[in-house]
């Protein structure tokens, strides 16, 4: 397996505010890498801020960002608009206004490809039909020709995808992208997914709140706190052996993967995710950490916990058991 | 759509009937228009004759509703000081006024609307704030004034335009930026704000997620959306350009609508300026209205409400 995507300390300010503070993460080709995290986290801006779509005033800047090898932090917006959508496609948080009020879905979906591809219009409208079809839209013929208004926010979010995907591309950042889908055509969206990414290698980072989703397709989950990764380890890895006291908290709010639906409480995990003052040091979990001791307040160690399985905190392994004991 | 439209055509018919009421009950109820017809010098004997000869001792509503039949026909009666059809007098000056519109309008369109967008597109920058410098001071700058400016410079100094009359395209130009610069200011903010406000969207930020060109995220995704106010005030700024055409069309001596109105005001010929105010104001509707066909064509959310 090759690094498609490789992130390391990448950070996002927004005028004093920091949004992500040296977030590090891998997404390896044919991949799904999750991403988890309380709301506020910087999920979100953390994407944008790969595929440099951040908004106005975001200032981005990474130790490393590379896409297939290449380094993409010089890249200028005519060179990164070559990438995208063709190579890296996004799916956005925000089905019902992410599309173009003014053109029909057809249009829209079909631009990619001639772009990209210089497919013929023909050619366009076929694939884009057969993605339609693949995301679980019946009669695809028809919602090509009609304007998003006209779509409710679940068919909004299947066009959002199929449009992603309309240039296979060979690594796809989804912002939650079935949060307005029911669990019948999130299951089949989510397999469809699985399905292109056995046949091409897709890579996927994929954003989430709902950890039955993890479970059931990650390869690889990373858990976000405050603008930082605080833990990433393969999936199986991170279910049974959880180390940061936030990921322990996090999987404690969800018993039966698949109950949880978005907007419910994390439950367990008193305090809410706190602003952080640029210059902090140390863990800004530690407010909120049932552990927290002196060391907190330093520089905290990146340490690993078994194969491909890293966590901020300085914590030794095993502290829980020992705490209760 | 079908609805829409025919909703606003059924305002757009209301409002008009309703300017025509307003001009002939103008006409009817500022004085006795026999008196004002038959001049300072005429006797009562003149006065009576007159108000028979036009029908004005028949019952008010009758009047109306014969003007009415007879406006609705494009017959506004005759000129007394031209001595001929008001309709035609009409008919041969409007070419003129319609096209000075035109050209104003399309200098206007031209100048402001890639500067709305570069402002946008530049917002805050020093770009942007000398655009906006140049629509105040467009703004405040009255427009006789400038066609003066105009005339001493391009006509008189440079002898590249001709300084007034009517004639072939070159005598349109001059009145036609003169015309153009008070649209300018507000087409220009308005495309700029509306620029900004579609730069901001989530659909503009799936255009770039999509790799599109820049030409097509601004132009194709970004102004298509911008457009739809701007349609609306573009075909105002039109309407205030044809009645602005009097003080226009008298600085530069064009024989359009505007100046027959400003001769016929001079002779007390009520019955031309009468229909010029008329014709002017049913112009206005009939623009608004194309703006609103034009608008459900550039929205789709239009079109099917
Ligand atoms: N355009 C912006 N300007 C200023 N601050 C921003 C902007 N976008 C995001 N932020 C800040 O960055 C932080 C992270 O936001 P982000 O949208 O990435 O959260 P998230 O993890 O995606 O949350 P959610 O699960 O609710 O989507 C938030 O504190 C937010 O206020
Ligand atoms: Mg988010």
């Amino acid at each position: 397996m090759s690094a498609l995507l490789e992130v390391q300390g990448l950070r996002v300010t927004f005028g004093g505010t920091a949004a992500v503070r040296g977030a590090s993460l891998t997404v390896n080709k044919g991949e799904t890498h999750c991403l988890v995290g309380e709301s506020g986290c910087g999920k979100s801006v953390t994407s944008l801020a790969i595929m440099a779509l951040l908004a106005k005033g975001g200032r981005r800047e990474a130790d490393v960002l590379s896409f297939a090898g290449q380094d993409i932090r010089g890249l200028n917006e005519r060179q990164m608009s070559r990438l995208r959508g063709d190579r890296m496609a996004m799916i956005f948080q925000e089905p019902m206004t992410s599309l173009n009020p003014a053109y029909t879905v057809g249009s829209q979906m079909t631009e990619v490809l001639r772009r990209h591809r210089g497919a013929s219009r023909v050619q366009a409208v076929d694939r884009a039909a057969e993605l339609l079809g693949r995301v679980g839209i019946t009669a695809p013929g028809l919602r090509l020709g009609q304007f998003p208004h006209q779509l409710s926010g679940g068919l909004r979010q299947r066009v959002m995808i199929a449009m992603a995907l309309m240039c296979d591309p060979e690594l796809l950042i989804a912002d939650e992208p079935t949060t307005a889908l029911d669990v019948t055509v999130q299951a089949q969206i989510l397999r469809l997914l699985a399905g292109i990414q056995k046949d091409l290698g897709l890579g996927i980072l994929l954003i989430t709140h709902d950890l039955g989703v993890v479970a059931r397709i990650a390869d690889r989950v990373s858990v976000m706190y405050a603008g930082e990764v605080v833990e990433s380890a393969p999936t199986a890895a991170l279910f049974a052996d959880p180390q940061h006291p936030y990921t322990r908290g996090l999987l404690a709010c969800v018993p039966v993967p698949g109950k949880v639906k978005r907007g419910d409480p994390l439950g367990s995990i008193p305090g809410v995710v706190p602003r952080i003052p640029p210059g902090f040091r140390g863990c800004a979990f530690r407010d909120r950490c049932a552990y927290a001791h002196a060391e907190c307040a330093g520089t905290i160690p990146r340490r690993g916990a078994g194969a491909g399985h890293e966590v901020l905190c300085t914590l030794p392994p095993g502290y829980a058991s020992r705490v209760a004991a | 759509m079908l609805r829409f439209l025919l909703r606003r055509l059924a305002v757009a018919l209301l409002v008009a009937l309703t300017v025509l009421t307003l001009s002939f009950l103008l006409t009817r109820l500022s004085g006795d228009l026999a008196i004002s017809i038959a001049g300072p010098n005429a006797t009562q004997e003149d006065v009576d004759i007159i108000r028979r000869a036009y029908g004005l001792n028949r019952p008010l509503t009758q009047q109306y509703l014969d003007w009415l039949v007879r406006a609705v026909q494009g017959d506004f009666g005759d000129s007394f000081f031209f001595k001929d059809r008001v309709a035609k007098l009409i008919a041969s000056r409007l070419p003129i006024t319609m096209t000075l519109g035109l050209v104003g309008l399309a200098i206007a369109l031209v100048v402001s609307l890639p500067l709305g967008i570069i402002a946008a597109v530049r917002e805050n920058s020093w770009v942007d704030r000398s655009v906006m410098m140049v629509a105040l001071i467009g703004q405040a700058m009255p427009s006789f004034w400038l066609g003066l400016i105009l005339m001493v410079v391009l006509g008189l100094n440079l002898g590249w335009l001709p300084i007034s009359g009517t004639g072939g395209w070159e005598y349109y130009v001059m009145p036609g930026i003169v015309l153009a610069f008070s649209a300018i200011p507000s087409l220009m903010r308005l495309t700029r704000s509306g620029m900004i406000e579609a730069l901001s969207s989530d659909y503009i930020r799936t255009a770039r997620a999509k790799g599109l060109s820049r030409l097509s995220i601004l132009v194709k995704h970004g102004f298509r959306n911008a457009a739809i106010p701007v349609v609306s005030i573009a075909a105002v700024q039109l309407g205030f350009m044809l009645g602005g055409s009097i003080v226009i069309e008298s600085v530069f001596a064009m024989h359009g609508v505007g100046y027959l109105a400003w001769e016929s005001i001079g002779k007390n010929d009520f019955p031309v300026v009468q229909a010029v105010v008329l014709v002017l104001a049913l112009l206005y509707i009939a623009l608004t209205l194309l703006a609103d066909m034009l608008n459900a064509v550039l929205d789709p959310r239009l079109r099917s409400a």
